[in-house]
């Protein structure tokens, strides 16, 4: 130590070189990662580690002593991560395409198996990506179409999501959920067909309710017809004969009377309504 | 070469002029420019000096070390003239001791350093800023200390411990997020459970439920709320009827893919809480809009045409109800006296009748009538008599 420092000073040193000896011998694991200790190339522990049942504040996280330069802390998300699948097309079991895009959620449970087989978690996101693919692929290509878009869906999920699970437990990450993202008709043919499809549908309906307004409407003039006649009935058949007069005298007024009635009668002295004109 | 025009290259052999050819091993035409700006500072300023580049680190041959004065300062910015001397001299000088008057502060009146009032005010900031925490009402905030989580803190005013040791993550958790989805105006289709697609957009609402699980559970809450979204409404889009979802479903849906995406989103244990769903707007696929709306027509006009049947169907019965009861208030009166009013009702028609229209009245059985014979047109008096006779 150079002489022209003072004692305060060389304990200022002191000091400071002691605070760096022990930022050196400890680490910050915060809750978010878990932290596999490599001692020379080794893993040897695992600071807060995964354990679906600890709640925050009680985990592993926080301060950890190490031992500098022969350890080396390396640090894996604790968080559940997720692998977003290319949009791919995949082929039901009735040989129509289905453009899906769907996504896995996992987590990593075992960081020393993780680290020794992918190293860091991105290459375990890439490992599981194409196997997500397959897996899809696979289980997709034994449903019908029809039983992609109903509940069943549910159950295709589940067994993906075993699939994948088992996979991804050899690189000591746990699938918590597949979901299929999107499931689409691809562009081109089977997406115009489907639109055809749609508007002949559309087509057929509306064809369908014009009949059926038709129908309804003539039905209902049938109806009043019917229910005009029944009034008729009742009132008229009280009397026919009568009827049939005051009828006669209806039907003649509006028959002779019309405006621009140029009709020309001819009437026998015989006529009734000449009985009179002899003066009898 | 650059090097050598540096003052600070050479600094170490004070002759280093006649060494620099031979170390660079470059033709003696080619030095010569180097070495001019050098060689030209003498040359304005006197023959006292020697030539060449010398060490800017030792005072300058002629003239003995000193503090730079203001002359110096303004000599070095012009650069002429006293420059030669002066100028490489205060190259170096600035640097030594020139310019260190200028970043110290003057001192304080009772002359003590200003350092231990910064120091100072730099840890009360220090703890200031990090040891008291103000919330808003909306606002909560984690502590973590050395990285684990320790506590939450509500609204108001917090102390913690400062900064390396704990820190404070504040979030707003009780406003509420919303999500359009999808993002833009372009056509999203979905199918339907009966292969029709149908083109969606939709709104969702969320809040931090749980800050702590919201912090530290998933890598990315916010993505995974659109995602698990997604997921949710294709799900639940594909299990209803095109028809149920573009009308009467829409709200089995929405409650459908809130239900689900909690459920998802609790699995997760992200934190979230799902305030609502709602559908913007569900429409047919811009393709086949047109033959949604021959359908929308084809309900109008079916619907038209009931509406003017009915119409006709009323006036119908009314025309009967009407004439049904004119008859039978004729028919009351007529049965009271039927002779006379079958003949009143008689005359009356035929005064109508013959009233407006041309008679002929063919007197003898024999008598051929020409026909039309306007010259007998004419009105029969006795009508009118009797016309006005009756009434």
């Amino acid at each position: 130590m150079p002489a022209f420092l003072s004692i305060n000073q060389r304990i200022a040193a002191g000091a400071i070189a002691l605070l760096v000896l022990l930022m050196m011998c400890v680490i910050v694991v915060p809750e978010t990662q878990q932290v596999v200790i490599v001692r020379l190339g080794q893993p040897v522990r695992v600071v807060n580690r995964f354990a679906p049942n600890a709640d925050f504040g009680r985990t592993g996280a926080g301060l950890v002593w190490r031992v500098p330069f022969f350890e080396q802390a390396v640090r894996i998300d604790r968080r559940v991560l997720d692998v977003d699948m290319e949009r791919q097309q995949v082929t039901s079991l009735d040989q129509r395409r289905l453009e899906v895009d769907a996504y896995a959620r996992f987590r990593v449970i075992d960081p020393i198996k993780m680290y020794e087989t992918a190293g860091t978690v991105d290459r375990v996101a890439q490992q599981l990506q194409p196997i997500l693919n397959s897996v899809l692929r696979q289980e997709l290509g034994k449903r019908t179409f029809a039983s992609l878009l109903t509940p069943e869906r549910g159950q295709a999920m589940a067994r993906i999501r075993e699939g994948l699970d088992r996979e991804a437990r050899e690189y000591g990450a746990q699938v918590i959920d597949v979901r299929i993202k999107r499931a689409d008709l691809p562009d081109g043919t089977p997406l115009e067909s489907a639109f055809a499809r749609m508007a002949t549908a559309r087509a057929q309906e509306a064809a369908t309710i014009a009949a059926q307004g038709q129908k309804n409407a003539q039905i209902i003039r049938a109806q009043a017809e019917a229910e005009a006649a029944r009034i008729y009935a009742e009132s008229f058949g009280k009397d026919p004969d009568f009827y049939d007069f005051y009828r006669a005298m209806q039907s003649y007024d509006y028959t002779f009377t019309q405006k621009d009635g140029t009709t020309s009668i001819i009437l026998s002295p015989d006529n009734r309504y000449l009985q009179r004109f002899k003066g009898d | 070469m650059t090097d050598r025009k540096s003052p600070w290259g050479k600094g170490d052999d004070a002759h280093g002029e006649g060494d620099t050819p031979p170390q660079d091993g470059t033709p003696g035409e080619e030095n010569a420019p180097d070495r001019d700006p050098p060689a030209q500072r003498p040359g304005s300023d006197g023959p006292k000096k020697p030539e060449g580049p010398r060490n800017p680190w030792l005072p300058p041959a002629g003239e003995p070390r000193r503090p730079p004065s203001i002359e110096d300062i303004f000599r070095a910015r012009t650069g002429k003239g006293g420059g030669n001397g002066g100028g490489t001299g205060n190259g170096g000088n600035p640097l030594l001791g020139g310019r260190g008057p200028n970043l110290r502060l003057p001192p304080r009146p009772d002359g003590k350093s200003w350092w231990p009032l910064g120091i100072a005010a730099v840890v009360l900031l220090w703890l200031g800023g990090s040891t008291m925490h103000r919330l808003a009402p909306q606002e909560q905030g984690v502590v973590t200390t050395f990285g684990a989580y320790s506590r939450t803190l509500g609204p108001g005013v917090s102390f913690t411990l400062p900064w390396p040791i704990q820190s404070v993550e504040t979030r707003d958790v009780t406003s509420i997020q919303r999500e359009t989805i999808p993002e833009g105006d372009g056509e999203r289709l979905m199918l339907t459970g009966d292969q029709n697609l149908v083109n969606l957009n939709y709104l969702v609402r969320w809040n931090i439920k749980d800050l702590k699980l919201y912090t530290f559970q998933l890598a990315d809450p916010d993505q995974t709320v659109r995602e698990v979204a997604e997921a949710a409404m294709r799900a639940a889009i594909a299990e209803v009827g095109f028809n149920d979802a573009m009308g009467t479903g829409r709200a089995t849906v929405e409650q459908n893919v809130r239900d689900r995406m909690q459920r998802v989103l609790d699995a997760y244990r992200s934190g979230v809480k799902i305030q609502g769903v709602e559908i913007t707007k569900i429409d047919p696929p811009a393709k086949v809009v047109d033959a949604f709306k021959e359908v929308l027509a084809a309900q109008q006009k079916a619907q038209g045409d009931v509406n003017e049947a009915q119409g006709w169907a009323q006036k119908k019965l009314a025309a009967a109800q009407g004439e049904a009861a004119a008859f039978d208030k004729v028919y009351e009166q007529y049965k009271l006296a039927p002779e006379v009013t079958k003949r009143r009702m008689y005359y009356e028609t035929m005064e109508r009748v013959l009233g407006q229209n041309d008679k002929v009245i063919v007197e003898a059985p024999g008598t051929v009538p020409y026909l039309p014979l306007p010259a007998m047109r004419q009105t029969p008096p006795p009508a009118e008599t009797r016309q006005g006779g009756q009434r």
